[in-house]
């Protein structure tokens, strides 16, 4: 973005590296009409998986980024989830305005950014950290295939690379 | 993670759903929760599995039982779990 003045930058993110095995988690995966525990290793032991870090439900980068990644239409390709700090609610309200095909993530507590390496404490929010804006393409063993992530707050993953990526990884 | 047989379908801090749960953790059953919303318009998936929208709602494959209300689930539960080792 060039806004004519410094964006903050972030200090440095100590995220999965690509080629390395991505950590599992467990966490209420969010639908249209549900929600029930999912490991991430569930999700890609049916094939590749784009993660994708987003901030809190309700703020204005969530919107952008779901809607960019709504018009790709990646879901036939992969599956396509995504993570943050807001409840099952929020998420589901998320899903709902967008008539998103693709599932959210709840993780309130922020724990998987934290254990990935991406934790975004919010200036201003005492006590409330988010994950930072990232994107993992995982293949079927989990492995890291392609990783972006924000190194300014905000800035928007670089949609053209992700899903050229994800082409590569499925084609 | 394998998939338990077993299916609830609760509602979020719903004592019904949870005597429910109680009577699966007694029985040491694993079960898998998926959770709907407050709004009953809102919870087609649940209509859609049992024909009705109230929760809880259980499915069990390894029965091929649907049933909702949480004293036919509870009774559900004590006849066909109940019996040591059964």
């Amino acid at each position: 973005m060039d806004l004519g003045f410094e964006v903050v930058s972030l200090d440095p993110a100590d995220p999965p590296a690509e080629g390395e095995v991505a950590p599992d988690f467990t966490r209420p995966l969010v639908n249209d009409e549900f929600w029930e525990d999912v490991s991430l290793s569930e999700l890609t032991d049916e094939g590749p998986v784009l993660l994708v870090f987003h901030p809190m439900a309700g703020s204005f980068p969530a919107t952008y980024i779901w809607q960019e990644l709504c018009e790709r239409d990646l879901g036939d390709l992969l599956t396509v989830v995504g993570l943050t700090a807001s409840d099952p609610y929020a998420q589901k309200r998320l899903i709902e305005a967008r008539d998103m095909p693709y599932r959210l993530f709840a993780d309130p507590a922020n724990g998987v950014a934290r254990e990935w390496g991406i934790e975004h404490d919010l200036d201003g929010m005492t006590g409330i950290s988010e994950p930072r804006i990232a994107t993992f393409l995982l293949d079927g063993e989990r492995v890291v295939r392609d990783a972006w992530v924000a190194e300014e707050w905000p800035e928007f993953p670089p949609y053209d690379d992700v899903e050229a990526a994800v082409r590569d990884l499925v084609d | 993670m394998s998939e338990p047989d077993i299916t609830l379908y609760r509602l979020h801090a719903c004592p019904f759903c949870e005597r429910v749960v109680r009577a699966l953790d007694a029985h040491g059953l694993e079960y898998r929760s998926r959770f709907v919303e407050p709004l009953h318009g809102d919870r087609d998936v649940v209509k859609r599995i049992s024909g009705k929208r109230t929760v809880p709602a259980i499915v069990d494959e390894n029965t091929g039982v649907t049933m909702s209300e949480s004293a036919n689930i509870v009774d559900y539960v004590e006849r066909t779990y109940g019996g040591e080792g059964a």
